[in-house]
């Protein structure tokens, strides 16, 4: 047996062997992407979440119907010259000029929403997730100094008819306002703003 | 020796019961949108109204080349949304009693028949005044189902002697038009039995161009650990 | 400071840490880097990796399947179609499996075919191949259930003509029967139990099983293809066996480039052809369960029909289909027996005669004529002209069918005959490369 010269090139190994391994962690990470992928919604959620058309003339004056969008409750209020004036009391609200992110821009504003009289938000508490109670005629049980808006039973948040959070409150920020647009005066479309109009 | 000419004659005793119906061809290209969009009119022109495809969404149908509008416009129904599987409004119940069999939902028929048995079927339709649609068909004899299409292609009978179909009397298209149209139909029904199809062999091209790199970079580094071994 | 023995290989930072806690370092040690293999592992050597890999990639996308699949009688069959659409790369992860599970059964055929040819079953490694039969008997068990899973009309009437088989079992065959299917008939019970089986208990117990399988191969160090014990020729020095060389960086870098050739041939597959002409995604099976339509033709899938060819091939005995049955049962069974059957003094075939090398190849002839006959009906040939007396009116693939099944079991039933009659050749002290 002739004796085999038995010099081990260490650099083309470790090339070889960096050169194999990082062609085999791009493999595996490409192997990652379908299975990831597949986790996020599918088209039968995305379906089931599109955007929902809403009749707002069915809203009388004062009155509050609710509407479902992404398995949420999305709350539809036609408010009156005199719940839109309480909204003027500032100084109790934690975010009066609604700074946080809760609401698309266009709703950015005093009233919180793209026609002044009907509020479109989703009746979710920030705190933790449960449903407030709307309260909307003054006094009552929420004492004499109330002028109308939303109480979270669980934890005892209070929202003005904007769905801005009062101070001491244990939410931290004003009530969602979704996504909405008006496709004409009597229908408004939840889940969908005037720039992605489908 | 011995053993070839015991094969031979065990092989000459059989006596075979051939019962393979002859099926035609069927051209299916998935590559033309247009055929796919024209197959998908009739789909919903003239199949839906009896039968569902309620695991194929409308939107789905934008790979085909076809707008929201469009899909909107010309193929949903009133009441749809674009994001909603094809169902029909025909109740199983009703519809067995009606045609004696329910029809049946279409979403993967061209996986289960295959494009060729589809292809033939639909042009195998014939007047047959013994069944209670007055239709039979050759490649599935006593089909409770009547011949949707024979205003397109006009009637046909089965020539009792020759067992071949001849021409009764004649419809909106010549018998070229019709072929191609059922071309479409049956090329829209094998998307639909599988729509991420293209993708899925767009795909394995490059699976296998990078599988083939791994391979040559590891038999390099096989070798070069192996050269230790005598 | 002065090393003594027992510190002399202590690593240093994280790993040393561990090492105290765990036998991290010594495990790689024992089973890697210092396990030391045969250096003459030729082809028929990948595919027990290959199988461990199969193995991982079902349970992988198994688990994911088993995010969207629902399993109701009245909802299966639309889940399956949802992955298939609705689900992003559902399709592929579908496919992965459906393709993975035909693959498992090539590969552990091939596993199986390697262990008969080179003797891996004789002494001292008999009980590595009693692990591995039970291993291929729970994955027949694993697939069986996992293909009733889709609700197509092959998965329910497959499952209902199977269950039945338990019916015929003497006296408790009816009550085990409906007792297997929690109802009178294959329902919405038997798919839901059939799912929980599938997903959780044959996974667990084939994981377990299958580190039975890797700890008895360790215990006695791997087989080769010239069934040479190369722990009987050890270094004086350093009592690592002459013709061994460690499992890694060798094997690993080997069977790195296995897998990748195995990936290619899944790869094709999944994406170009899933269905496999119908094999391994039977057309059927996309028409869903109806229990008042039978299938003109049920068949099962593929790397079942050899053991349902032998089924079908035993004819009813004093009425009762028992006897089919358990010629099928027996047909599995018998692979337990092997060490005990060869009594041959040689290992592999490389050493064996002619009887052997004649014997093996007519069980692997027979082996896949009975499972091509199980995949069509027994009258495809036709049947024998009425004239011939005995044969006359018998349909002749069952007629061939029985020729091979005898044939099959003469393999096991006569190997202590012909093993031991065979004219061996010398063995050699060391392998050959």
């Amino acid at each position: 047996m002739a004796k085999s010269s038995k010099k081990i090139d260490l650099k083309r190994r470790k090339f070889l062997l960096a050169a194999t391994s990082a062609t085999g962690a791009v493999g595996i990470c490409a192997l990652g992407v379908p299975f990831v992928s597949s986790m996020s919604p599918s088209e039968k959620a995305k379906a089931a979440g599109a955007p929902v058309e809403f009749d707002v003339t069915q809203v009388s004056n004062g009155e509050l119907k609710t509407a479902e969008w992404r398995g949420q409750p999305v709350w539809i209020l036609n408010r009156t010259e005199k719940m839109l004036s309480s909204l003027d009391d500032k100084e109790i609200l934690t975010d009066p000029d609604s700074n946080s992110p809760q609401q698309p821009k266009n709703c950015q504003n005093a009233t919180r929403s793209i026609k002044p009289n009907l509020l479109v938000m989703v009746g979710i508490c920030t705190h933790l997730g449960c449903s407030p109670s709307p309260k909307l005629k003054d006094g009552g049980d929420m004492g004499n100094n109330w002028e109308g808006g939303f109480f979270c039973p669980c934890h005892g948040s209070k929202f003005d008819l904007a769905g801005r959070v009062y101070k001491g409150s244990p939410a931290p920020t004003n009530l969602v306002i979704p996504p909405y647009r008006y496709r004409d005066d009597k229908t408004i479309i939840i889940g969908e703003s005037d720039s992605e109009k489908g | 020796m011995r053993f070839f000419i015991i094969i031979f004659l065990f092989i000459s005793s059989f006596s075979f019961s051939a019962e393979n119906i002859e099926l035609s061809k069927a051209p299916v290209d998935l590559t033309d949108n247009l055929s796919l969009q024209r197959g998908a009119k009739i789909f919903t022109n003239y199949c839906l109204n009896c039968h569902s495809a309620k695991y194929m969404r409308y939107s789905n149908l934008q790979d085909i080349g076809l707008s929201a509008e469009t899909i909107k416009n010309d193929l949903l129904f009133t009441g749809n949304k674009i994001g909603d599987t094809m169902s029909v409004n025909m109740s199983m119940k009703d519809s067995k009693k009606w045609f004696g069999a329910a029809p049946p939902d279409l979403s993967v028929v061209a996986r289960s028949r295959g494009a060729d048995w589809i292809y033939s079927y639909m042009r195998g339709f014939y007047r047959d005044p013994t069944r209670p649609m007055g239709w039979n068909n050759t490649v599935y004899v006593n089909s409770a189902m009547p011949h949707i299409l024979w205003e397109l292609e006009g009637e046909k009978i089965l020539n009792p002697k020759t067992k071949k179909l001849e021409k009764f009397s004649s419809g909106k298209l010549n018998a070229k038009e019709y072929d191609a149209t059922i071309a479409d139909l049956t090329n829209y029904l094998v998307y639909m039995s599988e729509p991420d199809q293209l993708k899925r062999k767009k795909m394995g091209y490059y699976v296998i161009g990078f599988l083939l790199l791994l391979l040559f970079l590891t038999i390099k580094l096989k070798k070069e650990y192996w050269r230790d071994i005598k | 400071m002065k090393k003594n023995s027992k510190t002399q290989n202590k690593s240093g930072g994280l790993v040393g840490w561990v090492d105290e806690r765990f036998p991290l370092s010594s495990f790689i040690k024992n089973h890697l880097t210092e396990y030391y293999a045969p250096k003459n592992f030729n082809f028929w050597y990948f595919f027990g990796a290959l199988a461990l890999f199969v193995f991982v990639m079902q349970i992988l996308t198994g688990i994911f399947l088993t995010m969207y699949y629902k399993p109701d009688a009245a909802q299966a069959f639309a889940s399956v179609e949802f992955i298939m659409r609705d689900v992003s790369f559902g399709w592929l992860i579908r496919y992965m499996h459906s393709t993975g599970a035909s693959l498992f059964f090539v590969v552990i055929y091939l596993h199986m075919f390697r262990g008969l040819m080179y003797g891996s079953y004789k002494k001292p490694r008999e009980l590595l191949w009693l692990f591995g039969v039970a291993i291929f008997l729970l994955l027949m068990a694993e697939s069986f259930f996992g293909y009733l899973l889709p609700w197509g009309q092959m998965s329910y009437w497959g499952a209902q003509v199977i269950v039945n088989l338990f019916a015929t079992i003497p006296f408790i065959g009816p009550d085990l029967a409906e007792w297997v299917r929690g109802d009178y008939l294959v329902s919405d019970a038997t798919l839901n139990r059939f799912f929980a089986f599938h997903v959780i208990a044959l996974p667990l117990a084939l994981a377990g099983l299958i580190m039975c399988h890797l700890v008895a191969l360790h215990e006695v160090g791997s087989n080769n293809p010239d069934g040479v014990e190369i722990k009987d020729t050890k270094d004086k020095k350093t009592g690592i066996p002459l013709d061994g060389i460690p499992f890694h960086p060798y094997y690993t870098v080997k069977d790195l480039t296995g897998l990748t050739v195995f990936l290619i041939v899944f790869a094709s597959i999944i994406f170009f052809a899933p269905e496999m002409g119908g094999y391994f995604l039977e057309a059927n099976n996309f028409v869903p369960a109806d229990p008042l339509v039978t299938p003109s033709h049920i068949a099962p899938t593929w790397y079942f029909t050899p053991f349902y060819s032998i089924l079908r091939a035993v004819p009813p005995i004093l009425g009762s289909q028992f006897p089919g049955v358990a010629a099928m049962g027996l047909s599995v069974l018998i692979f337990f027996f092997v060490p005990w059957l060869d009594k041959s003094k040689v290992r592999s075939i490389r050493y064996k005669g002619i009887l052997y090398k004649k014997w093996l190849a007519a069980f692997v002839v027979s082996f896949i004529i009975l499972g091509y006959l199980g995949t069509v009906p027994s009258n495809i040939w036709g049947q024998f002209s009425s004239i011939i007396p005995l044969l006359g009116g018998v349909d002749v693939a069952t007629f061939v069918a029985r020729i091979f099944t005898l044939v099959y079991f003469a393999f096991f039933i006569m190997m202590p005959i012909y093993s031991k009659k065979d004219v061996t050749k010398k063995v050699p002290k060391r392998v050959m490369m």
